[in-house]
C-alpha cells in the first residue's frame, strides 16, 4: 500500500489540485535537521516540493491546505531571503503567517529563547519556523512547544531547508543526485548550510568534497564522510556541482584567513578555477554573496552555469512542501480537508 | 567526663593506606580511632560502649574530596556550605576542599577564616578552604600564600581557571616551596580553549559547536612540568582528561618531580558522545573526551598515574543550564555519585577496590597533609560504612544538593554509603530505600 502511495507521488499532478490530494507519509513531527532523515524521507520531501515549482510559476498561486493554520516565523538572527521565502510559502498555502524578529540582547539571549517559546506556545501556533545564532537552540526550543518546528538555521549546525532546496535544484537540472560529485567550497567551519548539505548528499548517494584552507574546516571534518581538498583546482577537478559558501566575515577576527584578497586569490571561484570542473558543472551559492571575495561577479552571473537564482525559486517550493507535510499531523487536518488522506 | 566509645562490629575493614582488607571491628573514642582489627571482640567491652553492627559491610576511612565548588559566599541559591555538606555526607565524603571561586574570591585571610568558621557552624562534614593563587583569580598578583596557609587554606588554586602566565606560574611554584604548599592547576591553555564548549572532535564538528582541543590540556601541563622541574615545587593537576596528558604525568613522576594528578568521575564514566543532542548537563571542563581518552584515564587510575579521584562538584541552577549549549554554564554535580561511579571501575574489573579507595582517602590526605584518610589508632574517627554491591538508580529528585545538574540521572549504579561518621559522630545514615 505504501509502495502505491509513493508511486503516485512521482506522477505529475496538476498544480491546481495541490492541497486536495493524499499527502505522502512523512512521520516526523519537526524538521530540525537533515541528519537523521532517511533517503526515503528526503525523497518524499523533494518529490512533494517538485509539485509546487509549477504552481509558483503560475499567476494564481493561492492554495488552501493551510487555511486556518498559524505559522510563526521566529527569527533571532537577521535573515531576508529565508524569512521571506517561508513567509511566501506559508501564505501561498493559505496559512496565517506572523513574522517575529527578536532583537538579540547580549547575555540573556537564552532566557529569552525559552521564555519566548513558552509565551508563543500559549498562543497555539501550528508551525514555528525558527532561526537562532546558537547551534542546538532550535532543538531546545522544540522541546518546549506543542507544535511542529522547522529549523530555519541554527548556529553552525544545520539549515535543512537550504539543503533540500539545493538538492531540488540539482535534481531538476541533473535528473539525479546519486553518483554526482559535489564540491562544497569556502567557510565550512561556520556553515550550517555545509553540514546539512553533507548529510543530505551523503544520504542520497552523492560524493562530497570539501575545499577550504584548514582553518576554515572543522577539526575531524573527514569523519563526516567527505574528501578534503586544500587546493581548489585539484578539488574542483571533474566535479558536477560547485557549491560556494559565503565567507562569514561577521564571525571572523582576522585570524582564519590573512585577508579577503588572499582568500579570493586561492579560494575565490573564477573562470580559471572553474575550468577544472566538468564543462556542464553547475555553480551554486546559498546567498548572500560576497562578490569578489568568494565568487567572481562574472561567474556568479553566468546564465549558463550559475543556478543561484533558481535556488531561491526552489526555496519557496521546498518550504511549502515542508510546511504542508508537517502540518498533516495537526489534529484537525482531516476535517478541514475532506478530500485529504 | 568519659569520652564516648563506639565499637563498629562485624565489618569488612578496608584501609588503603596499609592495604588492610579483613573482617573485624573498629573502636573509636570521642573523635579518634583507638583500635581496630580482626581480634577486637565485642564481648570484651563494657555496657557503656555503643555497639554498631556493620552487618558485614565495608568500613573505610571517610572519603576526602579534593575538589568541590560550594557557592557560598555569593551564590547561595546554587549551593551553600550546609547543603553541600549534606550532599557530601550522603555520598560518604567526610572532608572536602572548597574551591575559591566564590563571590568574593577567597584570596584574603579574613575570607579563608570566614569559610572555615561558616563550615564549622553550618556544615556536617569537614570543609577545608582552598585559596586563590592570585588576587581575584585575575592572574596578576600573588595572594599572601603563607599567611593564607596559616589561616587554614590547605591548597592554592584558581579553581576552574588556569594560571595562564608562565612567569606568574613560575613565581607561584617557586614561592610556594618556602612553605611546601600545594598548588592545584586546571590544565587548559586559555587561548587555545577560548570560545570552546566541548571536546574538539567529530561530535563537535557534527553539532556545529566550537571545540576545546585536547592539546590545550597537554600544552599547559607540559609547560607546568618544565616550571616544576625548575622550581622543585609541588603541583597537582586537578582533572586530566586526555591520554597524552597522562603520559606527561607518567614521565614527570619517573623523573621524580612532585607532580600528582586527579580525575573526576566524568573523566572515566562518560565520553563526548554523552553530549548527545546538546545535553548541557554534560557540558563540563575539561570537556568529555573521546573513548580512547576515557579508557586512558581508567588505565591511569589502575597504574597509579592518577593519584586522586574527586567529584569536581559544580552546582548550577536550572537557569544556567536550560540554555542553548554554547551559552550554558560548565559543570556537573558529583558529591552524591562519587562513590558509586568510582565503584563502577571495581565492578567492571578495571581497578582493585583498595586502589580506588586510596584515590578517595589516603592519597588526597597525603597531598593535603591531613591525618585523616586512614584507619589507624590515633587517626580521626572519620568513617564510611558502605555497601559495595547494592544496585540502585540515580534519581536527581533524591539529591541532597541544591543543584540537580547531573548527567547521571537514571543511570544504574552499584554501591552506596550506608553511614557516614565525622569525628566520631554519625552525620548520615541511609534509611531503607533512600
Amino acid at each position: 500500500m505504501y509502495g502505491a502511495f509513493l508511486m503516485s507521488v512521482n506522477r505529475a499532478i496538476p498544480a491546481e489540485s495541490a492541497g486536495l490530494r493524499p499527502l505522502p507519509p512523512f512521520s516526523h513531527r519537526h524538521l530540525l535537521g537533515i541528519e537523521g532523515l532517511s533517503a526515503q524521507d528526503i525523497q518524499i520531501l523533494l518529490d512533494h516540493s517538485d509539485r509546487y515549482v509549477e504552481l509558483n510559476r503560475a499567476v494564481e498561486k493561492k492554495q488552501s491546505s493551510l487555511r486556518g493554520r498559524t505559522i510563526i516565523n521566529l527569527f533571532f538572527e537577521n535573515s531576508t531571503r529565508t524569512r521571506t521565502s517561508f513567509e511566501l510559502a506559508g501564505k501561498r498555502l493559505g496559512g496565517d503567517v506572523i513574522n517575529m524578529s527578536v532583537a538579540t540582547s547580549s547575555v540573556k539571549k537564552g532566557e529569552t529563547l525559552i521564555d519566548t517559546a513558552i509565551t508563543l506556545n500559549a498562543m497555539h501556533p501550528d508551525l514555528l519556523v525558527v532561526r537562532h545564532q546558537d547551534s542546538g537552540a532550535v532543538a531546545l526550543l522544540a522541546q518546549k512547544v506543542g507544535c511542529s518546528v522547522i529549523n530555519g538555521g541554527d548556529g553552525s549546525h544545520e539549515h535543512p531547508t537550504q539543503a533540500l532546496l539545493d538538492a531540488l535544484t540539482i535534481r531538476r537540472r541533473k535528473g539525479r543526485l546519486e553518483g554526482l560529485l559535489v564540491a562544497i567550497c569556502g567557510d565550512i567551519l561556520h556553515s550550517r548550510v555545509a553540514r546539512s548539505n553533507i548529510h543530505l548528499l551523503n544520504t542520497m548517494g552523492a560524493r562530497v568534497r570539501l575545499i577550504a584552507p584548514p582553518t576554515l574546516l572543522p577539526a575531524y571534518a573527514e569523519r563526516l564522510g567527505v574528501e578534503i581538498y586544500h587546493d581548489m583546482r585539484k578539488g574542483l577537478t571533474d566535479v558536477d556541482i560547485v557549491m560556494m559558501l559565503r565567507l562569514q566575515m561577521e564571525r571572523f577576527h582576522g585570524s582564519f584567513v590573512p585577508s579577503t584578497r588572499e582568500y579570493f586569490h586561492f579560494y575565490g571561484l573564477d573562470h580559471e578555477k572553474l575550468a577544472f570542473a566538468k564543462p556542464d558543472a553547475l555553480i551554486m551559492h546559498p546567498g548572500p554573496m560576497n562578490r569578489g571575495i568568494e565568487i567572481d561577479t562574472e561567474v556568479a552571473d553566468d546564465i549558463h552555469r550559475s543556478v543561484i537564482h533558481e535556488q531561491v525559486e526552489m526555496g519557496v517550493a521546498v518550504r511549502m512542501a515542508c510546511l504542508e507535510l508537517l502540518a498533516q499531523h495537526i489534529p484537525n487536518w482531516r476535517s478541514a480537508n475532506p478530500a485529504g488522506a | 567526663m568519659a569520652r564516648r566509645r563506639k565499637l563498629y562490629t562485624n565489618a569488612r575493614l578496608l584501609d588503603p593506606a596499609s592495604g588492610l582488607d579483613v573482617k573485624g571491628a573498629l573502636l573509636t573514642e570521642g573523635d579518634r580511632i583507638v583500635d581496630l582489627g580482626p581480634k577486637l571482640a565485642s564481648g570484651s567491652f563494657a555496657g557503656d560502649t555503643e555497639q554498631i553492627d556493620c552487618q558485614g559491610h565495608c568500613l573505610a576511612p571517610g572519603l576526602i574530596d579534593m575538589h568541590v565548588w560550594l557557592r557560598e559566599p555569593g551564590a547561595e541559591h546554587q549551593e551553600t556550605l550546609a547543603t553541600g555538606a549534606r550532599a557530601a555526607a550522603a555520598g560518604g565524603v567526610t572532608t572536602m576542599v572548597a574551591m575559591p571561586n566564590t563571590e568574593p574570591t577567597i584570596d584574603e585571610v579574613a575570607l579563608v577564616e570566614f569559610v572555615a568558621r561558616r563550615a564549622t557552624d553550618t556544615a556536617v562534614v569537614r570543609i577545608l578552604p582552598a585559596a586563590a593563587v592570585t588576587k581575584g583569580t585575575r592572574g596578576e598578583e600573588l595572594t599572601e600564600l603563607g599567611l593564607l596557609a596559616q589561616a587554614g587554606a590547605v591548597a592554592f588554586t584558581e579553581g576552574d581557571k588556569p594560571i595562564a602566565s608562565p612567569r606568574l606560574m613560575r613565581r607561584a611554584l617557586s614561592y610556594a616551596t618556602t612553605f611546601d604548599l600545594l598548588l592545584m592547576q586546571h590544565c587548559e591553555e586559555p587561548s587555545l580553549a577560548k570560545g570552546g564548549v566541548m571536546n574538539e572532535g567529530e561530535v563537535a564538528a557534527r553539532l556545529g559547536l566550537s571545540g576545546i582541543p585536547a592539546m590545550a590540556e597537554v600544552i599547559l601541563l607540559e609547560r607546568d612540568v618544565r616550571l616544576l622541574d625548575a622550581t622543585q615545587g609541588r603541583l597537582h593537576a586537578s582533572h586530566l582528561s586526555t591520554a597524552e596528558s597522562l603520559d606527561v604525568v607518567r614521565r614527570a613522576k619517573q623523573r621524580g618531580l612532585r607532580l600528582t594528578a586527579g580525575a573526576a568521575p566524568h573523566n572515566f564514566a562518560l565520553n563526548e558522545l554523552d553530549v548527545g543532542d546538546y545535553r548541557t548537563f554534560a557540558k563540563v571542563k575539561p570537556p568529555l573526551r573521546v573513548e580512547a581518552d576515557r579508557k586512558a584515564v581508567v588505565d591511569a587510575i589502575a597504574d597509579g598515574t592518577i593519584d586522586v579521584i574527586s567529584s569536581a562538584h559544580a552546582p548550577q541552577d536550572p537557569e544556567s543550564k536550560r540554555l542553548p549549549f554554547a551559552q550554558a554554564e560548565f559543570g556537573i554535580i558529583g558529591l552524591e555519585t562519587l562513590l558509586p561511579l568510582t565503584l563502577e571501575l571495581y565492578h567492571n574489573g578495571s581497578v582493585p577496590l583498595l586502589r580506588l579507595l586510596a584515590c578517595l582517602t589516603c592519597n588526597p590526605a597525603r597531598l593535603l597533609k591531613l591525618d585523616s584518610g586512614r584507619l589507624a589508632p590515633g587517626a580521626p574517627a572519620d568513617l564510611l560504612i558502605f555497601d559495595v554491591d547494592t544496585p540502585w538508580r540515580v534519581d536527581e529528585k533524591k539529591f541532597r544538593s541544591k543543584a540537580k545538574n547531573s548527567p547521571y540521572d537514571g543511570r544504574r549504579v552499584q554501591g552506596h554509603a550506608l553511614r557516614t561518621v565525622v569525628a566520631g559522630e554519625t552525620v548520615f545514615q541511609r534509611k531503607r530505600e533512600s
